[in-house]
This record gives structure tokens, sequence and C-alpha cells, in this order.
């Protein structure tokens, strides 16, 4: 009995993250469309309820309800496994994410390593996407795919491991909990270099621009997704804007303190925002980062797919590397802001 | 007793031989390499009953995030379908049997040192606190640091072969820098003249 309730619990739990998060990447979707909108001197879209709320309402009960077209020489059971790999590695990885101090599904102490091998396991679903679909265009989005995210993955959790050696653990609540003390004990600061290295492989590796040659809508169409419709592409839909919240969410927590308020330590400021709770700070700190998402795709224009392969082993993993031996040579002579005594 | 603990160890033991099974046995190297993943999964999912979860995680992290990801990205580009594949079965059979033989009797002579029976999986009971990273950790760099270090070298010292071997020389390289490109002014590349000057 009380090993049921146990499960009924955490069921309870995930169906709530989950429920949530899906309610974000509906809004996300609307705020992409308004956001960029604006930046090029247009409305966005505006008919659906005022100033368009009920949009996002509008495209779910279209898309739910359209045909799902499975091209007759595809591999029809992978070709319907893709789209499910997708969203539900993108969704599994919330599992270890904490929303403040103690406030989290699974608080395991490889968290950290367990995000990034769900990461790396979403391109799964993109290289079956497209392999299964039997087309040309699909095949070679799924190919860049394969490589820009195998190429940036390296990268990222090299960018990890600056953030695991700094922090001394590999579980979320003690990484955040190291950062305390203040805006500039955030780890964005002494871990500069790693910060922005982890933003632009975090870009990289969900695919969205200035690095979505994977979709490439002027050279190959719409890349792995192309022959998908309906449900199948709603799915899809949702993988990505989820993953972007959840590489939002890590870099909050990993290089911006996660729940902690920014004016710790300093005297009056620190307990006048005493009672703002921690997922306040979480979420304005998330939608940031969400937010540059939106402005980087209607600002940047595409790479080129080289550029791509040029910058993340030739640039960004050079800088990691180097900073990785600058950080263990500060831990090694007990250096202040990295080493914790 | 039966618990939960060996209705999830049966699963994915019987995953893990299954799609182990399926990866020489069915039709397509696509899906071949695809049911391996689901045997490193499944494996995965056996370590992690063992409390070994930094090794379970780095299993799928390298195998199935990295090194089968690389196995699909080559297999995508052939045409695996034209492929013959039992070509030869029959002249390997017996070797294949001799080699099974062996095994099965290494492990039999292993296991069977106490009785055998369904319910013989357990684990060693842990803490709640028990940290396997820093364990892990502990132990690789104190007592098997040399071990450790050796296996990193060689494993840089293939990756640098590897490059090395696969390197065109520079006459064939088609590498285009992205700096000099982008610097690239108009006078570069357009020059212009006037009407009727061109003969």
């Amino acid at each position: 009995m009380e090993s049921l309730l146990l499960v009924a619990g955490i069921l309870l739990k995930i169906i709530g993250i989950v429920l949530v998060l899906l309610g974000a990447v509906a809004y996300l979707v609307l705020l992409e469309r308004k956001v960029i909108g604006f930046m090029q001197s247009r409305v966005g879209p505006n008919r659906v309820g005022p100033f368009g709320l009920f949009q996002p309402i509008a495209d779910i009960i279209k898309l739910l309800t359209k045909e799902v077209i499975i091209p007759s020489a595809s591999n029809r059971y992978l070709f319907l496994v893709a789209p499910i790999i997708s969203l539900g590695t993108s969704l599994a990885a919330w599992a270890v994410i904490p929303f403040d101090q103690a406030v989290v599904l699974a608080n395991i102490n490889a968290g950290v390593l367990f995000v990034l091998t769900l990461s790396s396991l979403s391109v799964y679903g993109v290289l079956i996407a497209g392999w299964a679909s039997n087309s040309t265009y699909a095949l070679l989005g799924s190919l860049r795919a394969a490589a820009q995210s195998i190429s940036y993955e390296i990268a990222m959790g090299f960018a990890l491991i600056g953030v695991m050696m700094a922090a001394g653990s590999l579980n979320f609540q003690t990484i955040v909990m190291a950062q305390s003390g203040g805006v500039w004990h955030w780890y964005w600061l002494p871990l500069f270099p790693l910060f922005i290295v982890f933003w632009i492989a975090g870009v990289a590796e969900t695919n969205r621009a200035p690095f979505d040659v994977v979709e490439g809508e002027s050279e190959i169409v719409a890349g792995f997704h192309v022959e998908y419709s309906g449900s199948a592409f709603a799915l899809f839909f949702l993988a990505e804007y989820a993953n972007m919240i959840l590489i939002s969410t890590l870099i909050t927590l990993l290089f911006l303190g996660g729940w902690l308020s920014p004016f710790q330590g300093i005297p009056y400021l620190d307990a006048f925002f005493q009672h703002v709770p921690g997922f306040i700070w979480l979420l304005m700190k998330l939608s940031f980062f969400l937010f540059c998402y939106l402005w980087f795709r209607a600002t940047f224009p595409r790479y080129r797919y080289d550029q791509i392969m040029y910058l993340g082993w030739k640039v960004l993993l050079p800088i990691t590397i180097a900073w990785i031996v600058v950080l263990a040579l500060a831990i090694q002579c007990h250096v202040a802001p990295w080493f914790i005594g | 007793m039966i618990t939960p603990l060996y209705l999830i160890f049966y699963f994915f033991s019987a995953l893990a031989v299954f799609s182990g099974v399926m990866v020489i046995a069915s039709g397509s190297a696509m899906r071949s390499v695809l049911f391996l993943v689901l045997t490193f999964f499944s494996m995965s999912a056996l370590w992690l009953l063992l409390n070994a979860e930094f090794l379970a995680l780095i299993l799928v992290l390298v195998y199935v995030g990295a090194v089968m990801t690389l196995f699909l990205f080559v297999l995508m580009m052939l045409r695996t379908s034209a492929m013959r594949w039992r070509e030869g079965l029959a002249r390997y059979l017996p070797w294949i049997g001799l080699l099974v033989l062996m095994l099965i009797g290494v492990l039999a002579m292993i296991l069977t040192k106490e009785p055998v029976s369904l319910i013989m999986f357990r684990v060693l009971p842990v803490a709640a606190d028990y940290n396997n990273l820093a364990d892990l950790g502990s132990v690789l760099y104190t007592s098997y640091v040399y071990p450790f270090e050796l296996a990193a070298v060689i494993l840089l010292m293939a990756m640098v072969a590897a490059i090395a071997l696969t390197r065109t020389p520079a006459a064939f390289s088609k590498t285009q820098n992205p700096h000099q490109q982008m610097a690239v002014k108009v006078r570069d590349r357009l020059k212009l003249i006037k009407d009727g000057d061109t003969q």
C-alpha cells in the first residue's frame, strides 16, 4: 500500500511537470511569433482571442485533427517511433531538473550526466526520422543533425566538466548551492568562457537559428521532418521547444545560480526580496535565455555547414580545454572564486 | 522472495538477450544497429539495479550517444539493402559453435560455485547517502591511477593515429578558410571596366 502511494505520488508529479511544460511550450510558440513579428515590424498572430492569446489552442486543434500521412516507401514502424523518441528524451530530462531548493522529482547524484546523456539521445529521433522517411531531403537533414550534435556535444560536455570541477559535484542541488552569495558568485563570471561556450553549444544542440541547417528551409525544404504531418509533426515541434526550455533552464542552473536571489549578500535588498520564492527567480532567468533564442532567430543569418563544424571543433573546443587547464591549476593552488574550501 | 526488483531485472535481462539475438538475426543492417542500441539500454538498466549509476549513464552516453550515432551516420550513406548478409554462414557455423560453447563453459564454471536459482540476483545493501561516483573516482585515481592514465594515453595515441592515417595531403584538400572568406572585399571579386574596353 505504501509503495503504491509512492508510485501514485511520483506519477502525479510527472503529470504535473509535463502539463506545465506543454503549456509553456504552447505559449512559447505564440511568444516567438509575436516577438519575431514585432522585431520585423509586424503584428504577429492577433485574430484568435484578445491579442491572439488563444492562437496556441487553435494551432493544437489544427495539428491534432490533421491526417498523419505515412509515405508508402517509408519504414512505417520507425517512421512513427522517431517523433516519440524525440519527445520522450526531451521530457525525460526534466526528471532531474530542480525548480527550487529540494523541489525536484529525482535528486540523483549524477544529475548533470543524466541530462547530458538524454540530450545525446535526442539525436536518434532526428536520425531515425530522416532515414525512415526514405526521402533525400530528410536524409540530408538527419546527416547534418548527426554531425552537428556530435560536434557540439563535446564542447558542451567539456563546459560541464568545468562546472563540475568548480562545484565539486554532479548534483544540481550542490552545484546551485555552491554558487550562493550574490551575482558575482554565480559561475557565469568565474567560468565566463565556459558560460559562453555552453550557451552557443546549447543553441546548436537544439538545432535553432543560427544553427538550424538541420531544417534549412531554403536549402533542404524542412530537413528531417519534411515527410511528417499532423500530430507526428506536432511531436517534433513540441520536442524542439521543450528542448529550448530545457537548455535555458540548464544554463540558468549551471551558470546563473538557478533559484538563488541575485541580491544575496546586499544588506538592504536581500531582506527586501527575501519572500520572493526561488522558482520566480529561476523563471525570470530562464525567460531571458528563451527570449535570446527568439532574438537570435530574428536577427542572425544561418551558418553555413562547414562554418558550424569550424566553430565547434576549432574555436569552442580549444577554448574549453584551455579553460579546464586554467581551472585545474586554480583549484590546485586554492585560488578563491574557483576553489571552495 | 520475488520482489518488484526481480521483475525489473528479468524484464531487462530478457530484453537484452532478445535484442542481442536480433542484432545478428534481423534482416537489415539498420535494424541490427537499432537493436544493438536496445541491448545497450537494457544493459544500462541492469547496471542501474546494481547501484552503478555512473557506469550505466556513461554506457548510454558513450556507446549509444556517440558510437552508435556514428554507426548510423555511416550506414545511412550505404546502400545496405543490396548487401548479402548470410553468405558463408554454413562455413563459419562450427567455429561459432565452438566459441559459444567455450564461453558458456567459462560462465558455467564461475556461476555454479554456488547453487543456481532464479532469485540469485541480489544487490549489495548500501547506505542512503552512498555515492557511487565519489567511490569510483577515489578508486580510479588512487589504486588504479597508472592503468587509468595508461589507457588514456593509448586512446590519445589511437586518436592521433586515426587522424594521421585519414588526412588528405594538402594538395588535395578542399578546405575553406571562413576568415579569408569573410574578409573578402568587393574589389577582390569584381572589376569594373568601361564599356568598350573589353577588346
